[in-house]
């Protein structure tokens, strides 16, 4: 139902996120960092690629605080926004956000696509917390 | 335990936040489970939308629904982003219990838990989800730039993703299994006019390919059988969605479909003081305004169900008043 090209990828108004505020608490991660940040990590890092337009993104970002906040001392938790930072996010094949990616030991060794529950979430990340 | 409300709305949609406008209106200080991650519904991954009432201009799908949060907010609702995980209505005092875990009491409750995209049941489907194959044109549209991609279905949201998608992609192919679009005529027009998109008709996808990202699907006429392959990087799924009743199975009844069944024009159930609206009913109209309007009745029908039950709760009121 779009007619107007907009100048950003979509001009989807930003206003409050739905549901609770996104925190500032997270990490932001850069292509220029992500070498530092993530890959030489001695932590597991879950990096959440994400973008301004991306609804389900917004959604996801308040429970990805709660649990960098509860599981502080297993997992971290960094932002990458692919809009600005294409390589990292090309390298990592994304082409769906959110996606969820957690590194250990400079390895990809899980991928989770798309905003899901806390619960769901942990359980999905119950190896690395 | 908390304390009993009068009315308890599940799911945050068009349905959802009109029900919680005129509960809340009504005085009956609606609870409202949003979703953790899904509050605004199905048109938080939408772009304009040009059908609303009153937007001449057309809205954003995300702009439309944290307006009408907000709404519901300046009128007292009480908006938890958590999500259902298991009810109990069959009582007269309906449990509903959240993910984190506690349970909450009402005497009305309002079911508006939309619908969830349906899948296009091939192998490698869920291998691919997120790999090439998506169902939010606005959240991946980005990822398919200058790529040769697809859009399967024929409807109105197929219609909309395609011209969306051309912003990115070099060409959209839309693979749809009737020879004619289900699209309304404005939407139809506007993508067969778009010379980025084209369209393979009678065509159903049987399979995707690809290992570690979608490099292409396979095609089967649905008139002669005939198979055939399209190179496709992306292939964004739009053929419709699939009412999520999943909550209520058994205890309130369903279409073979899954639909919660109404009774006639209300929103009743078969259960008293459960009431439905929006997606989770609507086999035909599916629209926004639709369910805002469904989700309205809703709220009336729960007010007027409150004050009924009210009535007979009043001292000196015998069951037989009461039934008379």
């Amino acid at each position: 139902m779009t007619t107007a090209a907009p100048s950003t990828p979509i001009d989807t108004p930003i206003g409050t996120p739905m549901g609770r505020p996104m925190g500032q608490s997270t990490i932001v991660v850069t292509d220029a960092s992500f070498d530092a940040e993530v890959i030489k990590s001695d932590k597991p890092v879950l990096v959440d690629y994400w973008a301004e337009w991306c609804g389900p993104c917004r959604m996801v970002a308040p429970i990805l605080e709660e649990i960098a906040t509860e599981h502080a001392d297993k997992l971290r938790i960094v932002k990458l926004n692919v809009d600005e930072n294409p390589q990292a996010a090309a390298m990592a094949g994304v082409t769906s956000i959110p996606t969820l990616a957690v590194y250990q030991n400079g390895e990809l060794v899980k991928t989770i696509i798309g905003a899901k529950p806390k619960q769901s979430l942990l359980a999905d990340l119950a190896d690395y917390l | 335990m908390s304390e009993v409300r009068d009315v308890i709305i599940i799911g945050s949609g068009p349905a959802g936040f009109t029900a919680a406008v005129y509960a809340a209106r009504a005085n009956l200080q609606p609870l409202m489970f949003e979703g953790s991650v899904t509050s605004g519904g199905a048109l938080m991954n939408t772009t304009d939308v040009e059908n609303y009432p009153g937007f001449a201009e057309g809205i954003m799908g995300p702009e439309l629904m944290q307006q009408m949060r907000a709404q519901a907010l300046r009128f007292g609702a009480e908006i938890v982003s958590d999500d259902v995980v298991s009810v109990d209505l069959t009582g007269q005092l309906k449990q509903v219990t959240v993910g984190s875990g506690a349970t909450h009491e009402a005497r009305a409750v309002i079911l508006s838990m939309g619908s969830a995209y349906r899948e296009l049941g091939v192998p490698s489907e869920k291998r691919l989800s997120g790999h090439g194959v998506s169902w939010c044109a606005t959240c991946d549209g980005f990822f398919f730039r200058g790529k040769n991609i697809a859009v399967v279905g024929g409807g109105d949201s197929a219609m909309e993703e395609a011209t969306f998608l051309t912003k990115f992609a070099n060409t959209v192919t839309v693979i749809h299994r009737r020879d004619g679009l289900r699209a309304s005529k404005i939407m139809a027009d506007r993508a067969l006019s778009n010379d980025k998109i084209r369209f393979e008709w009678n065509s159903e996808v049987v399979e995707l390919q690809g290992e570690d990202k979608v490099s292409g699907v396979r095609l089967r006429d649905t008139v002669t059988g005939a198979e055939r392959d399209l190179d496709v990087e992306g292939v964004f799924v739009a053929i419709g969605h699939d009412p999520r009743s999943e909550l209520v199975k058994g205890q309130v009844d369903l279409d073979d479909a899954g639909y919660v069944v109404v009774q006639g024009r209300t929103t009743m159930t078969n259960l008293a003081g459960v009431f439905a609206a929006g997606d989770l009913v609507d086999h035909t109209y599916r629209q926004a305004v639709t369910a805002a309007g469904t989700g309205c009745a809703a709220a009336l029908d729960a007010e007027r169900y409150l004050a009924a039950q009210h009535e007979t709760d009043k001292p000196g009121h015998t069951l037989a008043e009461a039934s008379a």
